[in-house]
Formats: C-alpha cells, sequence, structure tokens
C-alpha cells in the first residue's frame, strides 16, 4: 500500500479526524439491539472519506472481502494516517470501527490495539471471525501490518 | 415469465405474479401437506437451534443439505461396530465393511437406474467427478476439438475443462443463455453444428436453479457425436433420475447436497465411456498385477477408485439414498415447488427486489438482490436474524458477469423447509430493508 509504483491519494485527503475507540465504545454501548449497532455502523461508514475510482485499483486491494475493500497508508511524524473504503455499506462501517482505534496513531498504539477485545467489547464479535467473508480480519491484519 | 414481458436490462425485475395460481396456496396450507413436511422435518436434528435468540432458518440448502437422522446413525454405526477396510477381506469386519459399502452401489444403480453396477464411481464430490472425467478423456482430445460448455455452469464445470482443453489444445466455447439466463437451445444447436468433441451441462443452474431439458440436448449433442456430461449436483435432491431418459455419457453430484454426508460423491457413466477413461487417480485398490517393470490396471469400478474410499461417508451416502427413496415423494416434490412459488411471491410483493432468472421451470433456489443494495450488506443483516443464506458469485462468475452482476443472494430450499421459514425469511428481509432503504 506504500508502495511507489501505486497511484497515491493526495497527502490532504488522509487527514480527516474519526471519533476515537473510547467514545464508540460509549456509542455502541448505548446500541439496545443489533439494529442499532449496525444503523451506528453505517452512519460510522457515512462519516469516512470515500477513495476515487481512479484509486480502486487491484494493488490497493485487501484480500479476503466477499465485497472490495481498499486502503491506503500514510505515516507522518511517526503517526499512521489510512485512507479505506468499499463497495459495502458494512464493511465500510466496520473500517471505521477500525479507523477509530488506529487513524493518526502511533505505531505503538496501533500494535498494542486489540481488535479482538475491541469488537467483543462493541458487540461484534461474531465479525472479525476469519471465516467470515466480510474481510474484517483481513482488514485488521492490513491495517496493524502497514504500522510495523 | 415469457421473453417478452422481460424488461431490457440484463436482470431480469419480476413484478408481476401472473403464473401463480390459486391453487398454489391450496396444498401448502393443507393440514396433510403441513404434518408431512414437519414430520420430515423432525429428522433433521441442526434445524432445531437458536441463533441469538433467533430460531434458524436455514436458506441454503443449495451449498449444503442438512443431515437426517439416518444419515448421522449409519455413519456412527459404521464406525461403531463396522469400521475396517474395503476389499480386503481377510476378516470378517473386512467382508461386512466391503458388504455395506459394495450395497450402496447396488443401491445408486438402482436409484440412477444404470445398466450395470460397475457404471457407479465413488468419489469425493462432484468436483472429483467431473476432474476424473476431464482428465480421463485427456488422450481422446486433440488439438482444435471443440468443448461447449453451459454458460451457467459452477467452477467446477468449467475449470476443470479449461486444463484439459490447455492440455490438448481444444478449444472452449460457452454455450449462450437468452435474456432469462435459459440455455439458448437455437443457438446450442448452431454450435453443435461445429461437432464439438464433449458437451458439458448443468441440469440444474446452482445460482438460479433453472432446470435445463437435459434430455433434449443431450439427445442433440449425441446426435452429432459428442460425448456429454451432465452436472446433477443440485438436482439429485429435488428430482427424479433416470439416467436411461437423460441417456448422457457421464452423469456427476455430491452426496452432500442430497442429505448425506461431505466428501463422497458419485460419477456415473456409461460402461464403455468410464472403461475409456485414463485413471487420474492410480495406487492400491486399482490395479491387477504390480511389477516395477509394468503394472496391469484392475478393471471397473475399482480401476476409478485408487486408495482407501471414504467408506464411512459412503455408508452415509447409502442412507440419504433410502431416506430419499422413501420421503420425496411426488407429493413432498410438489410441495417443495409450491413452497418455491410462495417464496417468489413473497419476495415480489415486498418490492424493491430483483429477481434473476426464469422463475418458470426452476428448482430450490431464488437468486435475488434488494434494491441497489450491496449482496454482502443484505447477507450480513440477514445472519443477525438467524437466517442464513448465501451471498457472492455462487461459483459461477460467467453467469454473473453475463447478468452485469458482481453477486447476488441466494436463497435456497430442501425437503425440510417449511412455509414458516419462508415467512421468517420475509419477516427480515423486511428489517433490512427498513435499515437499509
Amino acid at each position: 500500500m506504500t508502495d511507489s509504483t501505486i497511484p497515491m491519494p493526495n497527502e490532504a485527503d488522509f487527514h480527516y479526524s474519526v471519533q476515537d475507540a473510547d467514545t464508540l465504545l460509549a456509542r455502541f454501548a448505548e446500541a439496545a439491539n443489533w439494529q442499532e449497532r449496525y444503523r451506528q455502523i453505517m452512519l460510522l461508514g457515512k462519516d469516512l472519506p470515500s477513495i476515487n475510482a481512479e484509486f480502486r485499483v487491484d494493488m490497493a486491494q485487501v484480500k479476503g472481502c466477499e465485497s472490495d475493500a481498499w486502503l491506503y497508508h500514510l505515516a507522518r511524524n511517526g503517526r499512521h494516517y489510512y485512507l479505506a473504503d468499499s463497495d459495502a455499506r458494512i464493511v465500510k462501517g466496520l473500517i471505521g470501527l477500525l479507523l477509530g482505534a488506529c487513524h493518526g496513531k502511533t505505531s505503538d498504539e496501533i500494535q498494542a490495539f486489540d481488535p479482538k477485545a475491541y469488537f467483543t467489547q462493541l458487540g461484534l464479535e461474531g465479525q472479525l471471525s476469519p471465516s467470515r467473508t466480510n474481510g474484517l480480519n483481513a482488514l485488521a491484519k492490513a491495517i496493524k501490518g502497514a504500522a510495523q | 415469465m415469457t421473453q417478452s414481458a422481460l424488461p431490457t436490462s440484463n436482470s431480469v425485475t419480476n413484478t408481476a405474479a401472473s403464473h401463480v395460481t390459486p391453487d398454489n396456496t391450496v396444498a401448502l396450507c393443507s393440514a396433510e401437506a403441513t404434518s408431512e413436511n414437519a414430520r420430515i422435518r423432525s429428522q433433521f436434528p441442526a434445524l432445531n437451534q437458536m441463533l441469538d435468540g433467533y430460531p434458524l432458518c436455514y436458506l441454503d440448502t443449495a451449498a449444503t443439505s442438512q443431515k437426517p437422522q439416518i444419515v448421522l446413525d449409519a455413519m456412527a454405526q459404521y464406525y461403531t461396530n463396522d469400521n475396517a477396510n474395503v476389499h480386503r477381506a481377510a476378516h470378517q469386519l473386512s467382508a461386512r465393511s466391503t458388504l455395506n459399502y459394495e450395497k450402496v452401489r447396488d443401491q445408486l444403480q438402482q436409484f440412477l437406474k444404470a445398466k450395470r453396477r460397475e457404471e457407479i464411481i465413488f468419489t469425493h464430490g462432484t468436483t472429483e467427478s467431473i476432474n476424473l472425467v476431464a482428465f480421463g478423456l485427456s488422450t481422446q482430445l486433440s488439438a482444435g476439438d471443440m468443448i461447449l460448455i453451459d454458460s451457467a455452469a459452477h467452477h467446477a464445470n468449467i475449470v476443470p475443462w479449461q486444463e484439459l482443453a490447455k492440455r490438448t489444445g481444444a478449444v472452449i466455447k460457452p454455450i449462450p443463455l437468452m435474456q432469462d439466463c435459459r440455455l439458448d437451445i437455437n443457438a446450442y444447436k448452431t454450435l453443435l453444428e461445429l461437432k464439438p468433441k464433449i458437451v458439458a451441462l448443468c441440469h440444474v443452474s446452482n445460482a438460479l436453479g433453472t432446470v435445463n431439458p437435459v434430455a433434449q440436448l443431450v439427445q442433440l449433442a449425441k446426435a452429432q457425436g459428442a460425448i456429454t456430461l451432465v452436472d446433477g449436483a443440485q438436482a439429485v435432491a429435488h428430482l427424479t433420475l433416470d439416467m436411461t431418459k437423460i441417456d448422457c455419457d457421464f452423469y456427476v453430484f455430491s452426496g452432500h447436497k442430497m442429505y448425506g454426508p461431505t466428501g463422497v460423491g458419485v460419477l456415473y457413466g456409461r460402461f464403455e465411456c468410464l472403461d475409456s477413461l485414463t485413471p487420474l487417480m492410480t495406487g492400491g485398490e486399482m490395479i491387477k498385477r504390480v511389477s516395477f517393470e509394468a503394472t496391469e490396471f484392475g478393471s471397473l469400478p475399482n480401476r476409478l477408485e485408487a486408495g482407501t474410499p471414504p467408506i464411512a461417508e459412503v455408508i452415509g451416502l447409502g442412507a440419504a439414498i433410502t431416506f430419499l427413496q422413501t420421503e420425496l415423494t411426488p407429493q413432498v416434490q410438489a410441495y417443495e415447488t409450491e413452497l418455491l412459488t410462495y417464496l417468489q411471491t413473497q419476495l415480489r410483493a415486498l418490492g424493491e427486489v430483483h429477481l434473476y432468472g426464469s422463475l418458470d421451470n426452476n428448482i430450490g433456489v431464488v437468486a435475488f438482490n434488494l434494491a441497489n443494495e450491496h449482496h454482502q450488506d443484505v447477507g450480513i443483516l440477514l445472519d443477525q436474524q438467524g437466517i442464513a443464506v448465501r451471498c457472492g458469485h455462487h461459483c459461477a462468475m460467467p453467469l454473473m458477469q453475463s447478468l452485469n452482476l458482481k453477486g447476488c443472494c441466494r436463497a435456497s430450499i430442501g425437503i425440510y423447509t417449511n412455509k414458516q421459514d419462508i415467512d421468517r425469511f420475509i419477516s427480515a428481509l423486511t428489517s433490512v430493508k427498513d435499515l437499509l432503504l
């Protein structure tokens, strides 16, 4: 994803703010049922920036998703910034949850991030399983891997 | 659905319920049909479970069917009492095991109306069966020979032929579909005039449930001298099969889609066709004589069953055949048909649902998308409510491309599916619609 042969979106596109993990955890703790949890997930996806068609290329794709998902990474001053998108709304929302924990964070913070514990706390532990076709597990690995 | 009633886009959006007769709802609700359905359903223990507070609603039978108790018992019985390797009957246990294993071959001969028991080969599934044929025909093809493949075929009925073409220089030609995804008979006839060596068909499309008129298609192919293979993986749980009527050279299917275990499949072939195949797998069991100078292969069926076969799975398959022969009566088949029509009707009534393929003359499967929503989003939200459907390309990418789709959702039914399943599914999809639209 940092390979120089892939066209990179503008640096400015990487600088956006996200709700941090604690805020998201509080937001999901209030969700009374699955409908509300998934409504929140999709709202979160809506708030994330989109990746333009020209950057939705094979080489930026995260494999392991039934839907298409693209991920770009930028490291600046010891912090990591991500630009990610999917053609499925729930996957994009799940990406939003991951980015809440990782976007703009340091390598140490990202390495300390435990997706399993996080998604369990969110009440979404089932979605992280590698046997799921949503690709969340692959996305979590790619996001953590880029910050190594 | 007739051709003229179709919209101009590739996807078939059905809005009229014209072919649903009032009679369709009578049998579904009749006390007799309902209690018969309940009796059959009660034989499937896995169906009786809750998922996150929702009862399991299993609408993924086309991927794999659930297993009745009789199959589970037969396999447990084999491992508990009879476990021994087959065809090496120096002791009583092996003799018993061999007898039970070979009995299933006789059962299958009768089930398929095959002429000889040697025409039944046990494999590990449909995919292996097709690979066995595609490899086995390698020496019978030369460069430029043509292989016709049904455009609605599963990847398992495409890729082995592509590999055969690579080895031999043969050429693959897809048989086009009409707008409603049924095979285009006129285009097929034109292609047959080019004298293809092999014609690979599916009996029932796994993605759409469309039933091909296979007997007619095979007859046309044979008139031009082609070798015919029919993939029956999606047919065998729903239809009564008769090889004397279909008259193809090879017919293949899996145990796990017909209420039997995974890991076992069947290759039926006319004796002389099977006998002409070069074995893909060689080793023990399939030989007559082995020395380091020369090895002589044994005769059918063992010649194509190298190594220790999936014995417990074959025993389980035997029980599944007994189950089908007992339970899949014409009344039960009619009930399944009505249930599918009910499912189609309810989906259309929901609105903003795209249904794909011809809705007439199809079995087991409804392929759909909800408005322009991603099939995966729909699948995830259905799963939250205990609904099991498949979402994706259904291992039929060429078919999805011809529909101009990345994928779709597929709800598929089986002998145990009831009206309540359909009602739960529709109610769950209504919740999904409320969330997404």
